[in-house]
């Protein structure tokens, strides 16, 4: 294996691995608060980034552009999902949860093969295919951009959760929900917050993706298992821990398609998974706690 | 009246293939039993076992491709691959449990690890040679019955039938046994069950190992009544999606629940084909079912007896 090769597979794989490490942020958030496993999280991704194609093919409207208004959307559904079905089905059971998660993500997913077809849809932008000079390599602008869009969210999200007052509750309610409730806080409220942001990452990484990614019903699934081998190589609800599991795991993939061909690539991320999880289920910056 | 209802289920189910002589009825038959027996084997892990698995595909595709795999590359009759698949199958489940026990996995994080071997799984299914990657493997067309292959479709049903019956025997000696006590201690409180002296990792291994073996048998079935596999029929997660909510609707961890689910969901699923026919639209209807039964009914059907019997 030629660096020639190598080189521009892990630059392309840092790139991607922003986008992912935003979409494990959601994820790590709605775990670290909520202690909730959430299935759902691939299939509320494809819905995301429908939105965003949607408002692209028929409105026009960049992906770029459209972030603020698909992240707003996705707080509203997340918001709304946790209000209308999770807090509701699941009275505090963890089996309960993950299966209402799953239902969630069968009936998003059927839906979208209802409404769209199984057919991947992409977009045309004027910079799909655009490259910058960088030294010796070629760099995709689109990816370029996304992966400083994901990692300013990143740092958004950061500021809020440990700055502002609402994160700072969402943080009380996460480690000592009855205390939080003795100081004014309610909790069920921050639940519901908390899952609204976790979801409005997803809509911002679907915006993200989009310019250089498909569509499809399906897309979801495998993003579903990407997000979850990034958060348990971070830790569960360890926030640095998905921000260096995103862009280890965007490498991973990128090198292994290099190195074994597109398909089996995707195999060294689920490797991954379930190495660690059975070698260190707490995560490689975890404490080895059982 | 406790046990004429089982019997008369039985005995009705055993005379379709009298009545019924239409194509379309006896295959509505045969995947309705095939789904309950499905169903049934999820049920005694997940159910009896509390170890909800998202990825019991994977052991459902191991005895497919098994089945395929050994008669197209090496002419051998499916008779003599169909007991390997079963042990592929129970080797696969011991080894699941055996690694996740061990490393203390329980719920959420159980479910991970399943649906991640199952997809591991679907990736070198659909990159190896052997498997003929997404192409799937198409199985000639040769009806004889040392061939598993049969001109008479009732022959299916009752093999679909047989099947059922052995895995209901199994849900129901869960409930007498020894064994099952232990399984059922294990799901209810692992850390009292230890401390009892219950061998939790050898228990969960066990209860996999039954499963995974039973399931593999389904993925034999499966092949020779269709005669193709492609990684998605194989170890797609729709496959584990429906045996879970089989189990569900119906009572996970009771020996009936999985008869009565499948029965449920395909008169559901079904009906719902001839009201709208769209790709999409009754699997849909799966996942709102789930919703449902979670947060309505989480004993399933079988928990609204107790509504009859004492109210």
């Amino acid at each position: 294996m030629s660096l020639d090769l190598l080189l521009p597979a892990v630059v392309n794989g840092l790139l991607t691995g922003g986008v992912y490490a935003l979409v494990a942020l959601g994820l790590t958030l709605i775990y670290g608060v909520l202690h909730i496993v959430n299935f759902a999280h691939g299939s509320l991704l494809m819905v995301g980034m429908y939105a965003a194609w949607m408002l692209a093919t028929w409105a026009g409207i960049d992906p770029y552009l459209a972030l603020p208004l698909v992240g707003v959307l996705m707080f509203g559904i997340g918001w709304a999902l946790y209000r209308g079905v999770i807090g509701r089905v699941s009275r505090g059971q963890d089996q309960a949860i993950l299966l209402a998660t799953l239902g969630i993500s069968v009936i998003l997913n059927n839906l979208a093969l209802v409404l769209f077809s199984g057919d991947g849809r992409t977009i045309d932008t004027s910079y799909s295919f655009s490259t910058l000079e960088l030294g010796p390599l070629l760099v995709s602008v689109p990816r370029l951009i996304s992966f400083a869009c994901a990692l300013v969210l990143a740092g958004a999200l950061w500021a809020f959760m440990s700055r502002t007052e609402t994160g700072r509750a969402i943080r009380a309610v996460a480690r000592e929900p009855e205390g939080a409730r003795l100081m004014g806080i309610r909790p069920e409220r921050m639940f519901a917050l908390a899952y609204g942001i976790g979801i409005a990452c997803v809509g911002a990484s679907a915006c993200l993706l989009l310019p250089t990614f498909y569509v499809s019903p399906q897309v979801g699934d495998s993003f579903t298992l990407v997000a979850f081998t990034i958060v348990v190589l971070g830790g569960m609800g360890n926030f640095p821990g998905a921000l260096a599991g995103g862009l280890l795991i965007g490498v991973t993939e990128s090198v292994g398609g290099v190195l074994f061909g597109e398909q089996l690539g995707q195999l060294g991320v689920s490797a991954v998974f379930v190495i660690v999880l059975l070698v260190r289920p707490a995560g490689l910056l975890g404490r080895a706690s059982g | 009246m406790r046990h004429w209802l089982p019997v008369l289920i039985a005995v009705l189910a055993a005379c379709v293939p009298l009545v019924a002589h239409s194509h379309f009825l006896v295959n509505l038959a045969t995947l309705t039993v095939f789904s309950a027996f499905l169903g049934q084997c999820w049920n005694i892990s997940g159910g009896f076992g509390g170890l909800t698995s998202f990825g019991h595909a994977a052991f459902f595709g191991v005895g497919a491709y098994a089945d395929a795999v050994i008669q197209t590359r090496w002419g051998i009759s499916p008779w003599a691959s169909l007991p390997l698949a079963v042990v592929l199958g129970a080797v696969l489940g011991a080894a699941i449990g055996f690694a996740a026990s061990r490393a203390g996995l329980r719920g959420s994080y159980f479910a991970l690890v399943t649906l991640a071997v199952a997809e591991v799984l679907r990736v070198i299914a659909s990159a190896s040679p052997i498997t003929q990657g997404g192409l799937g493997i198409l199985i000639k067309l040769n009806v004889t019955p040392g061939n598993f292959q049969f001109s008479d479709d009732r022959v299916f049903y009752g093999l679909a039938f047989l099947m059922l019956a052995l895995s209901m025997a199994v849900a129901q000696w869960l409930t007498m046994s020894r064994f099952g006590t232990q399984l059922a201690a294990v799901r209810e409180n692992e850390d009292a069950a230890r401390a009892l002296g219950v061998a939790i990792v050898r228990t969960k291994s066990a209860a996999l190992a039954l499963s995974g073996g039973l399931t593999a048998l389904g993925g034999v079935l499966y092949v020779q009544m269709f005669l193709y596999v492609d990684p998605n029929i194989a170890f797609g997660a729709d496959r584990t999606v429906e045996m879970l909510l089989v189990a569900m609707i119906g009572g996970a961890g009771t020996v009936w629940g999985p008869v009565l689910g499948a029965i449920l969901l395909h008169v559901v699923a079904d009906t719902s084909r001839i009201a709208i026919d769209a790709p999409g639209f009754a699997p849909m209807l799966y996942g709102v079912i789930l919703l449902l039964i979670v947060g309505f009914l989480p004993k399933g059907v079988a928990g609204l007896k107790g509504w009859f019997v004492r109210a």
